[in-house]
């Protein structure tokens, strides 16, 4: 099943009531795949006239409870960036799919990770964050549609599958899991008409008092701090022993994976760490990955922006290289030992 | 003793934050009266937009929802299409509905989505302190038009109730004030219709009230109604400009 696809049919397995899409290369399938089947569940979809107006469906639609999401690529994002602020501030789940292309601007039309840093630090106005899995494989994606549903209500805040063009576009096999749709209880907050049954609800991210402002963001911080505790998942590839440790993401890691192979091959000692979640960082995880190699990489279909959070995490204290191809670019895994040899990987 | 005049049941309990001589307080209890006369109040949603009325979600009783700029026609769409048995509403000014949310509005009625849009067409950005609206009467004197609107710099108003009576979802574009008694009148019946036109999956349904910002216009609340007559109404002339139920004739 092509990716694009198997993300819209685990979104509909998994309980997705509706989707609001505008079209955008190289994520028009799921929209399709929506397009001709939502309907068909007892399901809603609607081509917007914009991503802005899309992602204020799916605001509307999420405000009185039910599943909602919608789908884009990078600049599309950009656009929908205003109203993810927005359910962000008014504690509202939803899933949103960026399948990455090329930028900045237009840019093109080919797989990129360019948008790791809108995706996990800018993306919109203000103090917040949104969960972000990072799949690197088609079976991938439907787990962590799934999961993304299940933990955006859990935490009542929108939550991002950041895939890339060619995630997107490629076939494998899938399995869907036998999910059974277990709703939780939004009665307390839902805005679906209160039949003169209860006060009335109110979903906003509007407050005039700086005071009564700044709790609602702490009290939003604190949830995020017990996500970043419990919600943190990661793949440590032959680690244990490796004097270079290659992170990477996504699409990139496969590559990544090929380039350890092959080093491994040659008797170098070099493992791979991907994080699945982008945020929460999982920053125990890389230091587990890294703590005996004397040297890290980071590579990105980008000019850098993961590896930054990968020196956080290791507080600087061993030295992080990068590698990348931008512009929708991919490296090749020839690249990548290449540059694992540069740095001195050996037996 | 009798009790022959009180608060609609629809609006909270609450102080209003408008200025003196402002006629939200008069669009907000037309609404309230209409949902609840037709006994709809825990079956509506309200949209709220951001402008002066921001805050209109403290004061109806309904379940209400604050949009981003521009987008309540979109977050109504939302709601709809997900809860079509509910009554949905969004209430906006004119530079939410007619510049910012341009797209949105038209884009909304275009596709005949079944909802209700109040437009309160104030020809200015009250909130923000006065300032040029999609709307602003050329000539009219704002924080941003300091000499008057000038066509030639800033363009033309847009004449909202005229354009959406072009398109085919539109089921209702009507334009009406709330100057005087019997225009008070007519604009309750105008959105009494369009909540019906709800009922009847009729489609999308918008009425424009003509309204009134002494303190953006510098006037007396009195002055203020003079000029909305005076000037106002000959540019945005009130009338049906679409009504396709029965009886609607257009």
């Amino acid at each position: 099943m092509k990716g694009n696809e198997a993300l819209a049919e685990a979104a509909m397995r998994a309980g997705c009531k509706c989707f609001f899409g505008y079209p955008i290369t190289p994520q028009t399938e799921l929209a399709a795949y929506m397009a001709k089947n939502m309907q068909k569940n007892g399901g809603v979809f609607l081509q917007a006239e914009s991503e802005i107006a899309a992602i204020n469906m799916v605001l509307g639609a999420a405000s009185t409870g039910v599943r909602a999401m919608t789908s884009s690529s990078s600049p599309g994002i950009s656009l929908k960036s205003e109203g993810i602020s927005y359910i962000a501030g008014s504690d509202l789940p939803c899933v949103i799919i960026n399948v990455e292309r090329g930028g900045p601007g237009l840019g093109g039309i080919q797989p990129s990770q360019a948008d790791y840093w809108q995706a996990t630090k800018g993306l919109g106005h203000g103090d917040f964050h949104l969960l972000v899995f990072a799949p690197a494989s088609v079976q991938e994606m439907v787990d962590m549609v799934v999961k993304a549903f299940n933990k955006a209500d859990e935490y009542r805040m929108p939550a991002m599958i950041l895939a890339d063009g060619l995630l997107g576009q490629m076939m494998e096999p899938v399995t869907f899991p036998e999910i059974a749709v277990e709703m939780p209880d939004k009665s307390g907050w839902a805005a679906d008409g209160h039949k003169n049954k209860r006060e009335h609800h109110i979903i906003n991210s509007l407050y005039l008092t700086p005071e009564e402002l700044e709790k609602t963001v702490v009290d939003r911080f604190a949830r995020y701090d017990v996500i970043k505790e419990k919600e943190t998942d990661a793949e440590l590839y032959l680690t244990e022993d490796a004097d270079i440790v290659v992170c990477a993401f996504g699409a990139t890691a496969r590559v990544v994976k090929s380039a350890v192979n092959d080093a491994r091959e040659q008797g170098i000692k070099v493992g791979m760490f991907r994080p699945k979640t982008l945020w929460p960082f999982p920053e125990k995880e890389v230091q587990k990955a890294c703590a005996n190699a004397s040297k890290v990489l980071s590579v990105e279909m980008s000019m850098g922006q993961m590896v930054d959070d990968i020196k956080l995490a290791l507080s600087c204290a061993k030295p992080v290289e990068f590698f990348g191809r931008t512009g929708g670019v991919i490296p090749t895994p020839a690249e990548v030992l290449e540059k694992i040899k540069a740095m001195g990987g050996n037996n | 003793m009798a009790v022959v005049f009180e608060r609609p049941k629809a609006l909270c309990d609450v102080p209003l934050h408008y200025c003196p001589g402002c006629t939200h307080g008069i669009v907000h209890r037309l609404v309230a009266e209409v949902i609840d006369e037709m006994g709809i109040e825990g079956d509506t949603v309200g949209i709220c937009p951001v402008g002066c009325s921001v805050m209109a979600y403290n004061y109806f009783n309904c379940d209400m929802i604050e949009a981003p700029h521009g987008r309540a026609p979109a977050v109504a769409t939302g709601v709809k299409r997900t809860n079509p048995d509910k009554f949905v509403f969004t209430y906006q000014g004119d530079g939410d509905l007619a510049a910012i949310g341009t797209a949105e509005t038209v884009h909304a009625a275009t596709r005949g989505e079944n909802i209700v849009v109040i437009f309160i067409n104030n020809t200015i950005y009250g909130m923000t302190g006065g300032q040029m609206a999609p709307t602003t009467i050329p000539g009219q004197v704002t924080q941003t038009t300091p000499y008057g609107r000038d066509p030639q710099l800033a363009g033309y108003p847009v004449r909202v109730s005229e354009m959406l009576a072009t398109l085919t979802g539109t089921a209702l574009a009507q334009r009406v004030a709330v100057d005087s008694v019997p225009h008070i009148r007519e604009a309750k019946n105008a959105i009494r219709k369009a909540f019906e036109n709800q009922r009847d999956k009729k489609g999308f349904s918008l009425v424009e009230v003509l309204s009134t910002c002494p303190t953006n216009w510098g006037m007396t609340p009195i002055k203020a109604l003079e000029r909305l007559r005076e000037e106002m109404i000959p540019y945005y002339p009130l009338g049906v400009y679409k009504d396709i139920t029965e009886g609607g004739n257009k």
